[in-house]
């Protein structure tokens, strides 16, 4: 951390949080009984920058700080959370968590121990070091590179986005975590107009990483990709309405994955028994070609992390294998239920929120087949390249996700820009629909968030091409 | 909380926005307006009979906007402390530095500013929400879930029941001039239970109820019947043969279209040219039938307020009259980049930013009753939920998974899941058809149901 933005609670901060503190406070928390507490200290700071008409014309610093204290008793979680780090406001938190578990008994001290962490997210230039006037650079390079590029683009606005969360966790299982989790995100959009008709495109990245990021992915790449796509998507017609076959391009649609199995795999909905995926485990839930992970260990990835918000490192967890279920992803609190060890999921958007079970990086892996070939095995179905997100319903597994650039098929050849559409289908139904996977296997670029329950977090996604044999294709044309 | 400590919090809030307005002024800002914010909330959930959750916090927070001639940045903490309240003070000042002189910066002409004797009294704060302790919350939401599961033994399972409550106040100070406070609270009731198929697939349902006032809001035994009802009548849900047919939105899926409108009225869009009604100003956008208010003068409703994000009066916005779009909705920025005046619609956000917002954005309801609606409909689509980001507001573009009922001969026949609706939005609004007058202000933005005379459907 940069001496600027120091966390308070740091060893050498101005109100330290060690291990005897963080004892006595857990102590406090679970004076009145309980099976479990947790400390969450946070102190994130975020930058951003936004371009627009050639001005930088926002920038904005924000600093948020606390503690969230948790307690549990069986299925009842007692939660508090407080903005200041003196002592008295620390132990009120403790405390009125504490009240779920009124009526109980104390319980033995807990001791804590600290041990070494992976470290997942090797920075070169933290983001917060680098001078304001090099970040406007970036941006103002975003913004000629896109207008350059095509006479019909009339508006570009370029944004930097920038994070550093340092956190501690102290849990009554003995945890003991600090880590520091930068996050960086560029991004560029843009507006393209002829004869009044105009069109959008948008190219972003990121991950936990500096500002080294730019010098892989530059500006200029951003801004050519944003510009191709809106004027790609200038020709755009009527894209088909009905059951289709579909190619998924590798990378992004990923988030196909994450939406129509990634959510129902999510141990929470499993031990409530409200997920399709409930006492599925050793089940056949999807084509054989399939196997799907969820890699928090990846290096840099917008997912990844070195300790989930309950003190427990995630590695790449096996979900589904060849097709068959083989586990959850789990926080502390399910994997009691379920008699397994917490696979490092457990995951909060700030200190002002409880951990549930979340994704970090989840990926379908590669597949043989040339993707090419794929395409040329489609005679007519759409192909699906860029996508604005995705939602689902964990009970049954039905999901739509928005295609911002598709393409329709016609005899193995990708031909006709494709207006905005939705694809909508059932989870499990479409992974038992998968018939051809390329050996492509790409990570999106990092941009993705993912909202549960109200609670926000930076997730990835990936995988290769891939070939759904029915899909429903949200379009306006009818018998297309 | 009693009248006094109320008077006590507004005026503490407001002392602390004077000393940060006083630190940036004497930093050398030549503008600087801070939005001090405070908050406490109860949340508690139950699930099959017992306690999940009871959360309890409080938090206080500024957000800081400063300009330094045209050049314009924003700065927000919670970290109260000496250091941390300098800290915002000074990176707000350097990044202004940072930023390039936009000629169209600049905060609201003094002259606009509301002052005290402006505002009128919205009843927005009920003063006995404190009364509704978690003890008691979890009483209710575990009355409303068992009202659900008693209902019938076709509900099998529960995600639960849930209630939130939120006490806030904010007060905004600026260098302009202006010092005022608002304070409101909200209150919440959620109840989701779950159903099954014959062949086990799953079916969730849900309903809730909101208001300001704890005294308003509707039994929890009804609440959680009416959960069970919308549940259930889900069972067998399946999808329909792709057609064109006439589609039927209720309140809740109405809401979502009235908040793409929203999106598309929004200054910060037109002058972007991110929406489709650029250049679209006294034409007519939607059906004669569609008339849409922004309206924060509505007593003790969810999006009411004194004065606008930069301290400008509130006032009642027709955005859509019989048809013809009136306005955007506009802040002082957005206002000088299109050459127009601020409607009144700046919204200030946690943070310290600046942005357009809506208050109370409702579709005026019309003479139809709902079943009446529904009975002059021999065949069509009534949409209940909606899934998915399927619109792009620069070309109006609409596709969004859907899931409802099919109607039959004028009445609810049975239930619909994974198809996908799609129309341009310009092309729907004009095709509205039928606006019902079962409008009910739980939320801020709020539609009655209403129905186009025919959209894309997409399903087998």
């Amino acid at each position: 951390m940069t001496s600027r933005y120091q966390a308070p609670f740091a060893p050498d901060g101005s109100a330290p949080i060690d291990r005897a503190l963080a004892e006595k406070l857990l102590g406090v928390a679970l004076a009145q009984g309980g099976d479990y507490a947790d400390l969450f200290f946070e102190y994130a700071v975020n930058g951003s920058y936004g371009y627009d008409e050639g001005l930088l014309k926002s920038a904005g610093r924000y600093v948020t700080m606390g503690l969230g204290v948790r307690v549990m008793l069986g299925d009842a979680t007692g939660y508090a959370y407080v903005e200041s780090l003196e002592w008295d406001a620390l132990t009120h938190a403790a405390r009125t968590a504490s009240q779920i578990a009124r009526g109980g008994k104390s319980v033995a001290p807990v001791s804590l121990e600290s041990r070494a962490l992976p470290t997942r997210y090797p920075v070169v230039q933290p983001s917060l070091d680098v001078e304001g006037l090099t970040k406007r650079a970036l941006l103002e390079r975003a913004d000629k590179a896109a207008r350059a590029a095509d006479a019909r683009i009339v508006k570009v606005s370029a944004s930097l986005n920038e994070e550093l969360r340092e956190i501690l966790v102290a849990t009554s299982a003995g945890h003991f975590a600090w880590d520091s989790q930068p996050l960086v995100r560029f991004g560029v959009s843009v507006i393209a107009e002829v004869n009044g008709k105009r069109q959008s495109g948008s190219s972003g990245g990121g991950g936990r990483t500096g500002m080294e990021y730019l010098e892989t992915h530059t500006p200029e790449a951003h801004a050519a990709e944003a510009v191709r796509q809106a004027i790609a998507m200038l020709d755009a017609r009527e894209a088909p309405a009905g059951e289709l076959e579909v190619v998924l391009a590798p990378g992004d649609s990923g988030i196909l994955l994450h939406e129509a199995v990634g959510h129902g795999l999510e141990a929470d909905f499993n031990r409530k028994k409200t997920s399709n995926y409930a006492d599925a485990i050793g089940q056949q839930v999807a084509s054989e070609l399939c196997t799907v992970v969820d890699d928090g260990s990846l290096l840099s990835g917008r997912g990844t992390i070195n300790v989930d918000d309950e003190g427990e490192t995630p590695t790449s967890a096996t979900l589904i294998e060849r097709g068959r279920l083989v586990g959850y992803m789990q926080d502390q609190h399910s994997a009691k239920f379920f008699g397994v060890r917490p696979t490092g999921n457990g995951r909060r958007e700030s200190f002002r929120s409880h951990p549930m079970p979340r994704m970090t990086n989840t990926l379908l892996l590669n597949g043989e087949s040339d993707p090419e070939e794929i395409v040329r095995s489609v005679k007519r179905g759409v192909y699906a390249r860029k996508f604005g997100g995705g939602q689902v319903d964990i009970t049954n597994g039905d999901f739509v996700f928005s295609l911002t650039e598709g393409y329709l098929i016609e005899d193995g050849r990708i031909t006709a820009p494709l207006k905005g559409v939705n694809l909508i289908g059932n989870g499990p139904d479409v992974m038992r629909k998968v018939t051809m996977l390329g050996n492509d296997m790409a990570v999106s670029d990092g941009i993705w968030t993912c909202g549960k329950d109200g609670q926000s977090v930076p997730v990835g996604v990936g995988c290769p091409t891939v070939k759904i044999s029915a899909v429903t294709v949200g379009g306006t044309e009818l018998g297309g | 909380m009693t009248q006094s400590k109320q008077q006590g919090r507004s005026d503490e809030l407001l002392r602390l926005g004077d000393e940060i307005v006083a630190r940036a002024l004497e930093g050398g800002a030549s503008v600087a307006e801070a939005s001090v914010r405070e908050g406490e909330h109860l949340s508690v959930k139950v699930r099959l009979g017992k306690p999940e959750l009871v959360e309890e916090a409080g938090s206080r927070a500024v957000g800081l906007r400063v300009m330094v001639g045209q050049q314009v940045a924003v700065s927000y903490t919670s970290d109260l402390t000496e250091a941390g309240r300098a800290r915002l003070v000074e990176d707000a000042l350097e990044l202004a530095q940072l930023s390039e002189p936009d000629p169209f910066a600049g905060g609201p002409e003094p002259a606009l500013l509301s002052r005290e004797a402006d505002w009128p009294v919205l009843d927005t704060y009920d003063p006995e929400m404190g009364t509704l302790t978690a003890d008691r919350a979890l009483e209710l939401a575990i009355r409303a879930e068992k009202a659900a599961l008693d209902y019938d033994p076709r509900i099998i399972n529960s995600e639960g029941a849930s209630i939130s409550r939120a006490v806030g106040g904010s007060a905004l100070v600026t260098s302009g001039g202006f010092r005022g406070y608002s304070d409101g609270t909200y209150v919440s009731l959620v109840v989701n239970p779950l159903t099954e198929d014959a062949d086990g697939k799953k079916r969730r349902g849900y309903h809730w109820a909101a208001r300001r006032f704890l005294s308003e809001l509707d039994d929890e035994v009804e609440v959680g019947r009416e959960a069970a009802r919308r549940t259930l009548r889900k069972l067998g849900a399946k999808k329909i043969e792709s057609a064109e047919m006439p589609v039927i939105f209720d309140p809740d899926a109405g809401r979502a279209i009235l908040g793409l409108v929203a999106s598309c009225v929004n200054g910060g869009s037109i002058w972007r040219k991110s929406s489709y009604l650029v250049d679209r100003l006294g034409t007519a956008v939607a059906s004669p039938l569609v008339t849409i208010v922004d309206d924060p003068l509505i007593n003790r409703a969810p999006g009411s307020r004194r004065f606008d994000g930069e301290g400008l009066a509130s006032r009642r916005n027709v955005v859509v009259a019989a048809g013809q779009l009136e306005t955007y909705l506009l802040d002082s920025y957005a206002g000088r980049k299109l050459g127009m005046s601020s409607t009144a619609s700046a919204s200030r956000g946690s943070s310290g930013g600046v942005g357009i917002g809506t208050t109370n954005f409702v579709l005026q309801p019309g003479q139809e009753t709902h079943d009446e609606l529904l009975a002059r409909t021999p065949r069509g689509l009534y949409v209940t939920e909606m899934m998915g980001f399927g619109f792009n507001a620069v070309t109006g573009d609409f596709s969004r998974g859907a899931s409802g009922f099919l109607i039959e001969d004028g009445a609810l026949g049975h239930a619909v899941s994974e198809v996908t609706i799609s129309l341009n939005l310009d092309q729907l609004l004009q095709r509205i058809d039928g606006v019902a007058n079962d409008l009910d202000l739980r939320t801020s933005v709020a539609s009655p149901s209403f129905r186009v005379s025919a959209m894309t459907i997409a399903g087998r």
